[in-house]
């Protein structure tokens, strides 16, 4: 019996397995998902020096709604990039959080994308972003309410049987609190991740910022969250407002490199979900490719130390 | 049983007039305002999206300027939000938000400056297509008998600008191929925009090819689109058209 419990793999990814194996046809095998290495968001900008200089990282992400397009350079690019490393597709505009119903002819959108790239790893939000037929191209906030929980968890359930794979879903960066809210923003995403059986992408950088703008901890925060089911960390740069009161409101603006405190919040939450891609999520001020794999490379540092912990503690048992 | 339980109808109509009040039920741990929370929102929203408008419409930017182009694009989302969530394609009547833009009236180009621009993302994210070969053209030319009826269908990525100003050139100016000073805009261009493979061209035409053109693209066959260029450009050269229009592979395929 023992030698069972030694082949299973280091990190706990199996209570992931073991909810979606029940939910079938959800479910994608370990092996396609994304390696537990540092990634960065591929832009445009940045495909020919990527192909050329071929950085040591693990994989990149691009957001879903730039590539559903019928052709062109975007799809040649990361056809060619994802020969060389693995692709996770990052969805912005799904509305997931949305009481509305999904947007039938976005999911198709998206199974056509995912057909046509079939990347190792597809994630969405908790937020919304269109109702009544307008799309306002932002992470919109919405009240924790057992009714809203119900909502999501049916959404998410649409998605992955559409998609015919399990999704990530990432935590929000917020700038407001709902009154109507009647349960914390970790267990309504544990809630979800417990009956859809989908994974968490852990956005560390969102932690940090939700928790300085509404007064909270943020290793409670992560604390609170399933660390088993981590499928990916996003870290990112934040900006620096002031709400009404002159209390610090961080913007979640994605337009300068991982500030220390993220870094720091970061090596906390792998020492409870274990090695986990990390991506460097960079949309504004947009660095020359170097410094965005400098950013990974860091990363990939701090994973490769939970790794040699992992194998350490591995050569103990 | 709680007051909001739907909140988007009351963050779409805040998001989008700053003069509204916020959404009811908004609150902040600190017990601030939410104002200035919720106008983190509000600028998200238009800001971002004013963004896409600005990376299509690069050179209407350059020509009005910063402050003019988030004027002028700030009016056009109160009227048009974006339907949906492929940014790529937003914007497309906004050439035609331009027309009748008024304070934009002393500039009767840049509506056809934004449209060529359009065309260029158009034929940017269009299909991919081989183009047709030289034997394909060859063998029709081998029987002209058959080509009046033959109609003749452009590569998906082709789109035809006709402008009764010069803004192919103004376009070629602000991308550094030419001087500024030496366009005089209120001359009439044509221009085939194209992405043979991954660079999208900007193909200036004369005024025969123009026309020529435009009747392939209304589905006339090459007879009647030859009938209707010659009417007005008497030494149009058929078989020199074609040939141009294959080396630029802008053409896709022969129909009967």
């Amino acid at each position: 019996m023992k030698t069972h419990q030694l082949s299973v793999p280091a990190r706990s990814a199996t209570s992931t397995e073991r909810a979606v194996a029940h939910q079938s046809p959800v479910g994608t095998p370990p092996s396609e998902r994304l390696p537990r290495s540092g990634g960065i968001g591929l832009k445009p900008e940045h495909f020919v020096d990527l192909l050329e200089s071929r950085p040591a990282i693990g994989f990149v992400e691009v957001h879903a709604e730039n590539y559903m397009v019928p052709g062109g350079p975007y799809h040649h690019y990361l056809s060619r990039v994802h020969q060389h490393y693995a692709l996770s597709i990052h969805g912005v505009g799904l509305s997931i959080g949305g009481d509305a119903p999904l947007d039938e002819a976005h999911l198709q959108r998206l199974v056509t994308l995912l057909d046509r790239h079939q990347p190792e790893q597809f994630s969405e939000h908790l937020a919304w972003s269109s109702h009544s037929g307008q799309f306002f191209n932002d992470l919109l906030p919405l009240p924790y309410t057992e009714m809203r929980l119900q909502r999501v968890c049916e959404h998410v359930d649409q998605v992955q049987q559409r998609l015919n794979r399990q999704i990530l879903l990432e935590n929000p960066a917020t700038y407001v609190q709902f009154a109507d809210s009647a349960i914390p923003e970790t267990e309504f995403l544990s809630e979800v991740i417990a009956r859809t059986g989908c994974g968490l992408l852990l956005d560390v950088n969102n932690v940090y910022v939700s928790c300085i703008n509404h007064g909270l901890s943020s290793r409670d925060y992560i604390r609170a969250l399933p660390h088993e089911r981590v499928g990916e960390i996003h870290l990112a740069g934040f900006s620096r407002d002031r709400d009404a009161a002159g209390a610090p409101l961080l913007i979640d603006s994605h337009g300068s490199p991982v500030a220390e405190a993220v870094w720091q919040l970061y090596e906390f939450a792998l020492e409870l979900t274990g090695p986990v891609a990390t991506l460097i999520e960079r949309d504004n001020n947009l660095p020359a490719l170097p410094i965005l794999v400098a950013e990974a490379l860091q990363a990939q540092a701090l994973l490769e130390q939970q790794n040699s912990a992992a194998r350490t503690a591995e050569a103990r048992v | 049983m709680s007051r909001i339980q739907y909140p988007e109808a009351q963050f779409e109509a805040a998001l989008l007039d700053p003069s509204r009040p916020v959404p009811e039920g908004l609150y902040a741990w600190n017990g601030s305002d939410p104002t200035a929370r919720f106008d983190v929102y509000r600028n998200n929203v238009i800001v971002s999206l004013i963004e896409a408008l600005e990376s299509t419409f690069s050179v209407v930017l350059s020509l009005v300027g910063e402050t003019f182009f988030r004027a002028m694009a700030r009016e056009y989302l109160h009227r048009q939000m974006p339907d949906n969530p492929v940014l790529s394609y937003f914007g497309g009547d906004f050439p035609d938000f331009i027309d009748q833009f008024e304070p934009a009236a002393t500039l009767p180009y840049l509506a056809d400056t934004a449209r060529l621009e359009w065309f260029r993302v158009r034929a940017y994210h269009a299909p991919d297509a081989e183009p047709l070969s030289f034997e394909a053209l060859q063998q029709a030319l081998a029987q002209p008998e058959r080509l009046p009826t033959l109609g003749i269908v452009l590569h998906p990525s082709a789109h035809l600008l006709q402008s009764r100003y010069a803004v192919v050139s103004l376009w070629a100016a602000h991308q550094g191929l030419l001087q500024l000073s030496q366009v005089d805009p209120m001359l009439a261009e044509q221009a085939l925009i194209l992405r043979p493979e991954l660079e999208v061209e900007v193909i200036p035409l004369d005024d025969a090819s123009a026309r020529f053109i435009s009747s392939l693209q209304q589905g006339l066959a090459m007879g009647s689109a030859l009938e209707n260029t010659l009417s007005s450009y008497p030494d149009f050269d058929l078989n020199s058209a074609l040939v141009t229009l294959l080396k630029r592979r802008a053409l896709l395929s022969f129909e009967d």
